[in-house]
């Protein structure tokens, strides 16, 4: 093997966020009561990453770094979002963190988190693929138990960490058994293994599929991996759960994507049995399941439990439409999430947290325009037009329409029927109940401002989603 | 010379009994962390078994990378136990039912 001088201008992006977060490190370790100057910095930090994975947004895909990195409008795309709804998320917490002493290394892990969400998706062979895995799930764990005197934060981390360790303990078995079967870490090498393989060693392949989808469903929180996450969303800071609940979702899609796209192809028709299993069991006890809880945080982790159900029947499908469909659903997912505990985080207050339903009573007389984001983003979860929610709803749909399974379209608008239920509740128990706290609700303008960006963003998108949904489909050449 | 199939074998025990230990463990918590780093050895295994029998380094340079970062979780799992026992007095997996599930 031949020493190449890597194309560092691919990498630009994540070197830039690196430098960054050392940066952010130091200035925290030196300037040790100054809140607001990491805070600054690490929004620079995201944003500047943002930029430039704008600036270098086109359609020329190519691989450096002895190939295991890539260079592709995915990445790219994936890059974009995820630096944003990161950046979203630190607005959230920037009171709520103060107002509760929750360290200035919730900024710092953030970051990290970051860059690992950052590697994964544009990463290109097995290691990289861990690696990402590793610096996205390892600081998220500490996240959890950032709020070190809380007895439920702890448990919420001790119960992430193991369920953690143990997807990323049978994604790499499963990796290591594909690396047996192929003779190379690098994705595309895989898949043109495969191609040439006899067709007995492909129950090798089948085994190794089963360990690899079932670390990709601890990731993405779906059935039946799903048990951790009510409890990590409910028992966590709710700053910390609206980050981990949206930016990793668009980290562990593009793991995917890399994972069953580039890697194997070959044996579509196995992992689209497997993803039916997981998809179809994922909407019924979300939806179900979310139907029973009072607490808003845990109906929300059940609604993430749902929805990551319904972008499977977008990645299932098999062809480049269904898996714009899925990309789509999933940035679109990580808005109304983040949106949704962010509005969390607003009505919450130093010794108070507005994490029961209940504490939404009367929202509408108390402060209406914030009752009217609230209920865009439950109507966009729900999927009811003109929200942005429908058209993610409705093009996984189209496309799983398209691969003859009409009756897996049937079932999962059933389902949404259902899951309609709880989130309309929220909105009757905002404009129709007497509201039992009569606090003035206080936020800072510049969270009022951003929930007031995010929800309507939802309408907007929902008015003009062209040129999102262009995007997706530039990702994948259509 | 021990046949390339034992290892493999030997390295899928190593993994059942790595989960079988996190599913049946009802008692402590430092039992899990022993799992998952069997778990992860095991996968170690497996990848030094097929690098050697296919003759590619890469898969061993991959079990360095395993072990540095099974080391960093490792660190980061042993912080939170301490942290469970400071706020519990205890690391009972049992006990742990704070939050419903």
């Amino acid at each position: 093997m031949n020493f190449q001088f890597p194309h560092f201008s691919a990498a630009l992006p994540e070197i830039f966020l690196l430098s960054m977060t050392c940066l952010v490190l130091l200035t925290e370790l030196f300037m040790k009561y100054s809140r607001s100057v990491v805070y600054v910095l690490s929004q620079v930090a995201l944003l500047g990453t943002a930029i430039l994975f704008i600036l270098g947004f086109n359609n020329i895909s190519y691989t450096t770094f002895n190939g295991h990195l890539i260079f592709d409008a995915l990445g790219s795309l994936l890059g974009i979002f995820i630096c944003i709804i990161a950046c979203i998320a630190f607005i959230y917490a920037k009171h709520y963190t103060r107002d509760r002493n929750i360290p200035n290394e919730y900024y710092i892990l953030g970051l990290f988190s970051t860059l690992g969400m950052l590697v994964m998706v544009t990463a290109q062979s097995f290691l990289m693929i861990y690696l990402g895995l590793e610096l996205l799930s390892l600081p998220l764990y500490a996240m959890v138990a950032l709020q070190k005197d809380s007895p439920t934060a702890t448990e919420a981390a001790m119960k992430y960490f193991v369920m953690g360790a143990i997807a990323s303990g049978m994604l790499l078995y499963g990796l290591s058994l594909l690396y047996g079967v192929s003779g190379s870490l690098n994705l595309p090498a895989v898949a043109s293994a495969i191609t040439t393989m006899p067709e007995k060693q492909h129950l090798v392949l089948v085994f190794a599929l089963v360990f690899v989808i079932a670390g990709l469903g601890f990731k993405l929180a779906a059935a039946p991996f799903h048990m951790w996450a009510p409890d990590v969303y409910t028992g966590a800071p709710t700053a910390v759960t609206a980050f981990l609940a949206s930016a990793p979702k668009i980290a562990a899609l593009g793991m995917a994507f890399r994972l069953l796209i580039t890697a194997l192809p070959q044996i579509v028709s196995q992992w689209h049995e497997l993803l039916i299993i997981l998809s179809v069991l994922s909407i019924t006890i979300g939806n179900v399941i979310a139907i029973a809880q009072s607490n808003l945080k845990r109906m929300l982790a059940y609604s993430a439990i749902a929805h990551i159900g319904y972008m499977l029947l977008g990645l299932l499908s098999g062809n480049a439409q269904g898996y714009s469909a899925a990309l789509f659903y999933i940035l679109v997912y990580s808005i109304m999430s983040v949106g949704g505990f962010g509005m969390i985080v607003l009505l919450s207050r130093r010794g108070f947290e507005a994490e029961n339903i209940e504490d939404f009573k009367g929202l509408n007389s108390r402060n209406p325009w914030l009752a009217f984001m609230m209920m865009l983003l439950m109507l966009s979860m729900a999927g009811v037009p003109p929200t942005v929610g429908f058209f993610a709803k409705l093009l996984v749909l189209k496309a799983v329409v398209q691969t003859q399974m009409v009756w897996l379209a049937v079932f999962a608008v059933l389902l949404a029927i259902v899951g309609a239920f709880y989130y309309l509740r929220v909105i009757k128990t905002m404009y129709f109940d007497a509201p039992g706290d009569p606090t003035p609700i206080a936020c800072a303008s510049d969270t009022r401002l951003m929930i007031s960006i995010n929800s309507l963003a939802l309408l907007v998108l929902g008015i003009f989603p062209g040129a999102l949904l262009e995007v997706c489909r530039v990702a994948f050449g259509l | 010379m021990i046949p390339f199939t034992h290892y493999l074998v030997v390295a899928a025990l190593l993994f059942a009994i790595g989960l079988a230990g996190i599913i049946l463990n009802r008692r402590n918590v430092i039992l899990l962390l022993m799992c998952v780093e069997l778990m992860l050895l095991a996968v170690n295994t497996n990848f030094i078994a097929f690098s050697n029998y296919l003759g590619d380094m890469a898969g061993q340079v991959f079990v360095f990378f395993i072990l540095t970062v099974a080391a960093a979780e490792a660190a980061i799992g042993l912080a939170l136990v301490t942290l469970l026992f400071r706020n519990r007095g205890d690391i009972d997996v049992e006990k742990m039912n704070l939050l419903k599930g």
